[in-house]
């Protein structure tokens, strides 16, 4: 187990420099740049713009330059907010996108194995096919159609909340509820998909014939092995909610750190571009070795030295 | 079960400070559907105090204002700092830190006497060693401050930003004493007062910038809440990135009577969806735009609510003069002179702009463009056939260009569809996203397109100078000897008269040459509560807060 995690472990520090290198210079091959703007800045103007930041030495030492810096913890200036470090912004924008992706992954994850659990046990009845139709619409329409539609009725018809924004506790609800259903729907399907598989399986009925009850059959013995593949979506589906939807931040109004990736890339701000992707490769990188980690726990088939 | 969620919901929040909070429902009143209900933040702040809520557009890059650029900064800068002079909502020139001023009959020096009262938020006296100072700071090279060259009238200015001068004391700015500064120009510029309205000549409290080692670079912490110091009408009192940022009535400003609203909360949302719900569930005063989709529905049935201002802008085509066929003055002429631009704004751009036949907006600071050219679809028709393509034969591939936005894509699609009908010929669209096609524009890759232009200050000269040969916001590699000779003798001129007369001709150059093709002027169109009194803007879109009040 230890010899896993710890050749898994090297394998990310690898994988992570190769990302951290091809994102560096991808941006930087991109057309425009930090200071293209609109209105045209003088060519003095704009070498001195280059020299405080350090742009008019050669892409490689800017590079290593970098990399040193990154070392020391340090990511770098923003390019387009003077007064803020990237290490400010995803400090200040994390915990935010964090708090309103855990709510959210609690209710997907409640209605998601909920739903899909009744509809697998309850299969081809009208329970079923509602839990179903859920799962479908649920991943059919998207958030900015479902969000809009959430503040239309509960914000400004019923007035019980505000339309957008970020400030007191009643402000989490409609975004939380809105990407916990994008996330409930596939989480329910899934769940209903793996259960039916399992519930169909000689142990379950060797359980049956033992006497234990229908409920204590499927917590005890058929979830265990039926939310398998909602497992391994959970890896990526978790760093993902963590580190925040562009679209609920952008509808919302939220400050979190999802506006940031989507718009450091717009704003050519490479170093926050590049703050941002090594989080949420990194992120991946954890979730994805603590999913297996739980795969092998639930399910004794997989071997971890394998 | 229990142990499947335990484990699950463990794994997704191992990584998590913030534990898994249940969301509080927090609502007070179930029955209410009135929109004006708003719930927690806002009323609880309702407390007698008036209180303006403002869309502000996007998050600012900085508040150090001299090195930020765009629009939802200045509207910042007029709220925590005060110029020389400012402008009253007919766009007089009216005294702001500067009482009165003199200006010498050669038009080359002006001596502004700075009010007694004026005041710091922190308590100093705002002196002409602090202007002195900040426009110095403004034009360090190392500072990189991208609207330097506004400030590049007066003597050595331009010299000093470039490193071709280091003693700042050769140059035109002159702190003679406490009170009185002087400005010694290269030049008359008759438009100088308009343009010290930009925030690039607004001072910065020196001692503060010194503190944090701002005086010659950015990236600095002054411009936190806690550390910012300004002269406006306004003080910082919070910022929270991304969320709002919250300015109380200043104390120490001079003419704190005249100031009615007590605090103003700037949001910076970008999306104009969102800002109109907000404003239905009354979380916004003053709203930043509105969705195109919903102005025609608020014009019928809350006309109180919508407002639609001039904006001192241009947009337009911008043609390729060095590639084909766009390299033909006769089918730059063809395709402006076939467009239908009224039934374009009426159907497509909807917020009442204006059509455009020429290049300056309608009245400007007294200028009347008399070469506005028509719409003649026989002449431009005569003129594509006499350029090789009779009824639109033959005529070569052209690709539009345009960034991608919804409003530009409707507005290409209307153009390509009348210049098919009306000329016969066929152009392709295409779009790229914003900084890629800034790109192709400042290396010249495209042949047609699309282009808009905002002036930095009310005065005819901010829409000549760009096409100067080679100037930077030219991009059409067009250029004319008699136009530049004209643009140099039109600030030498001795009166207003002659200088409009002068851009008269420089006008007729651009009609008969056509490096650009004008479609419309700007308007601003927002949501504004019948509650805002006195929110007049300028055409720069300007809104000096201390005319504007708020009813309970």
């Amino acid at each position: 187990m230890l010899r896993f995690i710890t050749s898994r472990f090297l394998q990310s520090l690898l994988a992570l420099f190769l990302v951290i290198t091809a994102t560096f210079f991808m941006v930087r091959f991109v057309p425009g740049g930090p200071f293209t703007a609109e209105k045209a800045v003088t060519p003095e103007i704009l070498r001195n713009l280059e020299a405080h930041y350090g742009l008019d030495k050669p892409l490689g030492h800017q590079y290593l330059d970098y990399l040193g810096s990154l070392a020391r913890g340090d990511l770098g200036p923003s390019f387009k907010y003077p007064n803020r470090t990237v290490n400010e912004i995803i400090f200040d924008k994390v915990p935010v996108s964090a708090e309103l992706g855990s709510i959210s992954l609690a209710v997907a994850l409640v209605l998601g194995i909920g739903l899909g659990t009744l509809a697998a046990i309850r299969r081809n009845t009208w329970v079923d096919y509602i839990a179903s139709s859920f799962g479908m619409i649920g991943i059919s329409i998207p958030t900015f159609v479902v969000g809009p539609l959430l503040v239309l009725a509960l914000a400004i018809h019923l007035g019980w909340f505000n339309a957008s924004g970020w400030y007191g506790p009643a402000d989490r609800v409609l975004p939380a509820l809105v990407l916990g259903i994008a996330y409930a729907a596939p989480i329910s399907r899934l769940t209903r998909g793996g259960l039916l598989e399992v519930l169909n399986q000689d142990f379950i009925r060797t359980a049956r014939a033992k006497g234990a009850s229908e409920f204590r059959v499927v917590t005890r013995h058929a979830l265990r092995g039926g939310l398998l593949p909602v497992v391994s979506f959970l890896g990526p589906a978790v760093a993902g909610i963590l580190t925040g939807s562009f679209v609920i931040e952008t509808i919302f109004q939220i400050p979190g750190i999802g506006r940031e990736f989507v718009n450091s890339a717009f704003n050519r701000d490479y170093t926050l571009v590049l703050g941002t992707v090594i989080l949420y490769a990194v992120l991946i990188m954890a979730l994805n070795l603590a999913v297996d980690i739980a795969q092998a726990w639930m399910n004794p088939k997989v071997r971890l030295e394998s | 079960m229990r142990r499947l969620l335990l484990l699950v919901s463990a794994l997704a929040t191992a990584l998590l400070v913030t534990p898994t909070g249940c969301a509080k429902k927090d609502a007070s009143s179930s029955t209410s559907v009135s929109t004006a209900a708003a719930p927690a933040p806002l009323a609880a702040a309702n407390t007698g105090k008036k209180i303006l809520n403002y869309g502000n557009g996007a998050e600012p890059q900085d508040l150090d204002f001299q090195i930020v650029t765009g629009v939802p900064e200045h509207r910042l800068a007029l709220t925590f700092f005060e110029g020389l002079v400012s402008e009253d909502p007919q766009l007089n020139i009216i005294p702001g830190v500067a009482e009165h001023w003199d200006i010498s009959p050669d038009g080359l020096r002006y001596t502004f006497h700075l009010r007694a009262d004026a005041q710091w938020s922190n308590g100093d006296p705002v002196t002409a060693d602090d202007f002195v100072q900040s426009y110095q700071r403004m034009l360090t090279p190392a500072l990189g401050a991208e609207y330097s060259y506004m400030l590049w009238h007066v003597v050595g200015a331009e010299d000093y930003n470039k490193s071709k001068l280091t003693d700042f004391s050769k140059t035109g700015f002159k702190a003679v004493d406490p009170r009185t500064l002087q400005l010694t120009l290269r030049q008359a510029t008759p438009f100088l007062l308009h343009a010290m309205n930009h925030h690039a000549w607004y001072p910065l409290h020196i001692p503060t910038l010194k503190k944090f080692g701002a005086l010659e670079r950015r990236s600095t912490p002054w411009t936190r809440p806690e550390n910012f110091v300004g002269n406006g009408p306004y003080l910082l009192k919070e910022w929270r990135a991304n969320q709002k940022i919250v300015a109380l009535r200043s104390p120490t400003y001079w003419d704190r009577s005249a100031v009615k609203i007590d605090e103003i909360h700037f949001f910076p949302v970008e999306l104009a969806d969102t800002e109109e719900r907000m404003f239905r569930t009354g979380q916004l005063h003053i709203t930043y735009e509105v969705p195109l989709t919903k102005l025609a529905v608020y014009q019928r049935e809350q006309p109180a609510s919508v407002r639609v201002d001039p904006y001192n802008g241009i947009y337009y085509y911008r043609f390729n003069v060095k590639r084909k066929p766009f390299d033909d003055v006769r089918v730059r002429r063809a395709l402006a002179l076939s467009l239908d631009r009224e039934t374009l704004v009426k159907k497509v751009t909807l917020a009442g702009e204006l059509p455009a036949y020429d290049f300056t907006p309608p009245d400007l600071a007294g200028y009347v463009s008399q070469h506005a050219f028509k719409s003649d679809l026989p002449e431009a028709k005569r003129l594509l056939a006499a350029a090789g393509y009779p009824d639109g034969k033959d005529f070569p591939s052209v690709e539009l260009l345009y960034n991608t936005l919804e409003k530009h894509r409707t507005i290409a699609e209307a153009l390509q569809q009348m210049w098919r009908k009306n000329l016969g010929i066929e152009i392709t669209l295409y779009n790229q996203e914003w900084k890629v096609y800034i790109d192709a524009q400042h290396t010249k890759n495209f042949q047609l397109q699309r282009a808009g232009w905002i002036a930095d200050y009310i005065d005819p000269h901010s829409f000549f100078d760009m096409w100067e040969t080679g100037n930077g916001n030219n991009d059409t590699h067009w250029g004319s000897p008699a136009y530049d000779g004209l643009l140099r003798s039109a600030l030498a001129a001795k009166t207003n008269t002659a200088r409009y007369s002068i851009y008269q001709q420089m006008e007729k150059i651009l009609v008969d040459e056509m490096p650009v093709m004008p479609i419309y002027f700007y308007t601003r169109a927002r949501l504004v509560s019948p509650k805002v009194k006195g929110f007049i803007t300028t055409p720069l879109d300007n809104c000096h807060w201390k005319f504007a009040d708020l009813a309970p």
